[in-house]
């Protein structure tokens, strides 16, 4: 409750994350088109739109994984367009994949591990063994007993029901401790019996994180999102509470226009 | 008057050179840039196909067209069968495994030629026709020299003309530039493989068995030109036939003319001049520029 | 931390060291009592096997060699088929101080092949190690033919393709020479060379850095996405690896007292490689395992029938790829991992 206060004095949250007239071609084809986008902190925004939409080619360029066309990516006021992906992450941007980018053959603690070793600046030490960082492999526990995986821990992540896999990715985001944290479909391919464990969690993110989550499902943005923006063909189509977006006959238009989309409320 | 006849004479030897190496090369161009299995292996059918040619000719007292026949068809059966049973089960498995595969292939294709038919080199009895030298104008040269580049440029038209205007062609080159999509579109991408392994290791042969008097003919023949082989690959590009053409000339060129002129450590400048070029261009010459 | 944390927080991180999960990772890098066996054989062998010790000799470097390429490979995950520049440039930098009685002191000598090699390594690793698959093989075997043919070239010095015979190498200490004829103090020396590595490795491999090259083997993708510097930590990892096979180079270089072409040839190459394979890669044990069995069979069955062996080996290979991908370490872990789960069952 706390942080919907914090949204309702909107104009004095600070901006993490902003583009300005951000593009991207692939030759002929325009992914993403002069978008303008703004996340404060303590967003719970999410960004929806039809398949092909491009949200995930502008997570990508939002994450440095692709080189914008033309504009420009701000974190926290620091202009990054051109920075590359992993020195984005140590300014605090993280995110997570619509299909798992796991390390499939260790623990997920080790997974984990690695993930906060490198966050914290041990993953290049050399002389001593990493057992004795007791302090990372805690924090790693400490972050997977959050996401009810304590259980987990010591299995293989091959081994794991794809749910929990998809909750492994999530703890690796939220360990590299991020001020900005950027889901690209967390629910996608886990089966309905175990989606709301990842729901669960999102809810449980810290307040001051920046949060952006690509979804379809519109009872995730329902519960979840305090802001909802409507991508279309590259280009910012709508943005307003869920609601507003809901009530929209040209967002409704846009979405029963695409056969197959379970979207709209009733 | 003499240096332009020595210039021509190094020029075209060493452009024969090149052209056995493309059309050796071809084969595994088209093949990495179609499945992307990394074939090392690739030279052990040349030389396969080389022995079959050469024995032929000088055993068996066959004529030189079909010798060469008999190296194209008995090469590409064999590459079939390895094909089906043995190199079908590692298209999806790492690199590693690949590298590890073939090089037990030429492991076992060495040392099954010693023991068939002996550790020495093999020479080629040429046929008369193509024997003596043949007046240029501006130069007498080898006939057969002459023979093999006029040979290597039609079957390198021969084989860019398929890609360009048969179906099957087509559908090889849809599948190199995109795969998924070409197995889509209802291509069998299995049997194209098939089919264009087995043409590549006929090539391959027929390579092999011309030339024998250029790259030599025995068991360690796979070896001594598996980096010779893949640097021609590379540079050219996989999957262009262009490409292979081009980087096996220049590659053919520059090898008879270092070995010539700078015999201890000459062809060094081959290594830094692929290197230089990779790096420009990683994906070759006239390779496809991955997204 | 996060602000969900249970409110018995104190409770949560005791639970945390009391979970299997993190007492495994916590004691990984302790040594186990079998570690002491191979060194036990090797000090056994020293006295059970007077004849043998140029054979043991050559084993130890052997491990050395395969030791450094599993952590290119094994750890780092990048393939290679040019290592032998890295063991050449070591065995010629010794070889090379020793010929021309620059510098015959043996330990300090590996320690400059070590540099020679590194250096090598950064270079070639900065230039190589942008690409991947078949370029980066191809590669690899272009910087190793590079260096065999400068060293032909230059054979002024390097003796070209007879190289440089009875090098002069000084007593180790001061004290201990290397007698031509019998391998005792080459032994021993190697050996203790081996274990001053191995050491170094198996540290490196439990260290943090050891931990994100597994990361960077098992999912390159993700450790971009965590923030690593996954180049420079190749590069390092590339040179670490160099330095090591540099030191196995230099020490066949002593222990032969000759270095020729041969140290930079695709055959040293891939027999290093055939060799990590055939014992397990990534398991830092693999090089000792795969170096025993090689070279025993090598040189029982390679003298009596030189062609049957290479028509052997090549079968082995190819069964490997096939089948036991992870080598005979990979087959132990797969037979032990199945006895385990009879056991257990009911």
């Amino acid at each position: 409750m706390a942080a919907l206060s914090r949204e309702a004095h909107g104009a004095m949250s600070e901006i993490r994350l902003e583009t300005q007239a951000l593009s991207r071609h692939f030759g002929a084809l325009v992914a993403v088109q002069g978008i303008d986008f703004k996340l404060a902190a303590g967003a719970r925004h999410a960004l929806i739109g039809p398949n092909g939409a491009g949200k995930t080619t502008f997570v990508n360029l939002l994450t440095g994984a692709l080189p914008p066309t033309r504009g420009r990516v701000f974190l926290a006021g620091r202009d990054i367009t051109g920075k590359a992906q992993a020195e984005r992450v140590k300014l605090g941007i993280a995110r997570t994949f619509q299909i798992n980018r796991l390390f499939r053959g260790l623990s997920a603690l080790e997974n984990v591990c690695i993930a906060v070793a490198e966050r914290a600046g041990a993953a290049g030490s050399m002389f001593y063994p990493a057992g004795r960082r007791t302090d990372i492999i805690d924090e790693s526990m400490q972050l997977l007993q959050t996401l009810r995986l304590a259980d987990a821990a010591r299995h293989r992540v091959s081994e794991l029901p794809y749910g929990r896999q998809r909750l492994v990715e999530l703890a690796i985001a939220i360990g590299l401790k991020p001020e900005v944290l950027l889901l690209d479909e967390p629910a996608a391919g886990v089966p309905s019996a175990e989606s709301h464990i990842i729901l669960d969690a999102i809810e449980r993110l810290p307040e001051h994180i920046a949060v952006l989550i690509i979804e379809h499902d519109m009872d995730v943005v329902f519960r979840f999102a305090k802001r909802v923006t409507v991508m279309v063909s590259g280009a910012l189509f709508a943005e307003g509470t869920p609601r507003e977006i809901e009530a929209n006959p040209q967002v409704r238009e846009v979405y029963l226009g695409q056969a197959g989309l379970r979207a709209v409320h009733g | 008057m003499n240096f332009a006849a020595d210039f021509a004479g190094i020029l075209l030897g060493g452009l024969a050179a090149g052209t056995v190496l493309f059309i050796v090369s071809v084969g595994l161009s088209v093949t990495m840039g179609l499945m992307g299995f990394v074939n090392l292996a690739h030279g052990a059918f040349a030389m396969f196909g080389g022995y079959i040619v050469v024995l032929a000719m000088n055993r068996a007292h066959f004529g030189f067209a079909v010798a060469l026949a008999l190296g194209f068809i008995a090469t590409a059966a064999l590459s079939v069968v390895l094909e089906r049973f043995l190199y079908r089960r590692l298209y999806r498995a790492g690199e590693l495994d690949q590298v590890l595969f073939t090089i037990g292939l030429i492991f076992i294709f060495i040392a099954s030629m010693t023991i068939v038919v002996g550790p020495e080199s093999q020479t080629l009895q040429l046929p008369p026709a193509l024997g003596g030298q043949l007046n240029l104008g501006f130069i007498q040269y080898r006939t057969y020299s002459i023979f093999l580049i006029v040979v290597g440029f039609a079957i390198a038209l021969g084989i860019w003309l398929t890609f360009e205007r048969t179906r099957i062609g087509g559908q090889i080159r849809a599948t190199v530039d995109n795969r998924r999509m070409a197995e889509s579109l209802g291509i069998n991408v299995d049997r194209l493989f098939t089919i264009t392994f087995a043409f590549g290791s006929g090539m391959a042969a027929i390579g092999g068995g011309l030339g024998a008097e250029f790259l030599g003919l025995d068991p360690q023949y796979p070896l001594k030109y598996l980096v010779y082989f893949l640097i021609v690959v590379s540079v050219g590009g996989l999957g262009s036939v262009i490409g292979v053409y081009y980087a096996a000339l220049i590659l053919g060129v520059l090898d008879f003319v270092l070995t010539l002129y700078l015999p201890k450590g000459g062809t060094i400048f081959i290594y830094v001049l692929t290197i230089l070029i990779l790096l420009a261009r990683p994906q070759g010459l006239f390779g496809r520029k991955e997204l | 931390m996060s602000a969900a944390v249970s409110p018995a927080g104190e409770a949560s991180v005791a639970a945390g060291i009391d979970n299997p999960a993190a007492r495994v990772l916590m004691q990984r890098h302790r040594f186990r009592w079998w570690e002491a066996l191979p060194w036990i054989a090797a000090i056994v062998s020293y006295f059970a096997f007077p004849d043998y010790l140029g054979f043991g000799t050559d084993l130890l470097v052997t491990i050395l060699f395969a030791l450094s390429l599993d952590l290119a490979l094994g750890y780092a995950g990048i393939i290679t088929l040019g290592h032998a520049a890295f063991f050449g440039a070591g065995a010629y930098t010794v070889g090379m101080l020793a010929s021309y009685n620059i510098w015959t002191e043996p330990i300090t000598s590996l320690l400059l092949a070590a540099l020679a090699a590194a250096a090598i390594g950064v270079l070639s690793g900065l230039v190589l190690l942008r690409t991947k698959g078949l370029t980066l093989l191809m590669l690899t075997l272009c910087t190793m033919a590079l260096l065999e043919q400068a060293a032909n070239m230059a054979h002024a010095y390097t003796g070209g393709f007879d190289g440089l015979p009875s090098l002069p190498i000084a007593p180790v200490f001061g004290v201990f020479e290397f007698n031509p004829l019998y391998a005792d103090t080459q032994y021993l020396f190697a050996l203790g060379v081996l274990l001053v590595c191995f050491l170094f490795v198996r540290t490196l491999v439990y260290s943090p850095f050891g931990q994100s090259l597994t990361g960077i083997r098992e999912n390159v993708l993700r450790m971009h996405a965590i923030g690593s510097p996954v180049r420079r930590r190749l590069i390092v990892c590339y040179a670490i690896s160099a330095a090591l096979a540099g030191i196995a180079g230099g020490l066949w270089a002593q222990t032969n007292a000759y270095v020729n072409l041969s140290t930079l040839g695709l055959d040293r190459a891939a027999t290093v490689l055939i060799v990590l394979i055939l014992g397990g890669y990534g398991r830092l044990y693999g090089a000792f395992i795969g170096a025993v069995v090689y070279l025993a069979l090598e040189h029982f069955l390679a003298q009596i029938y030189p062609t049957a062996w290479q028509l052997g080996l090549g079968l082995l290979l190819v069964l490997i790829a096939l089948f036991a991908r992870n080598g005979i370490l990979g087959l132990g872990e797969t037979l032990w991992r199945r006895y385990r789960a009879k056991r257990t069952a009911p």
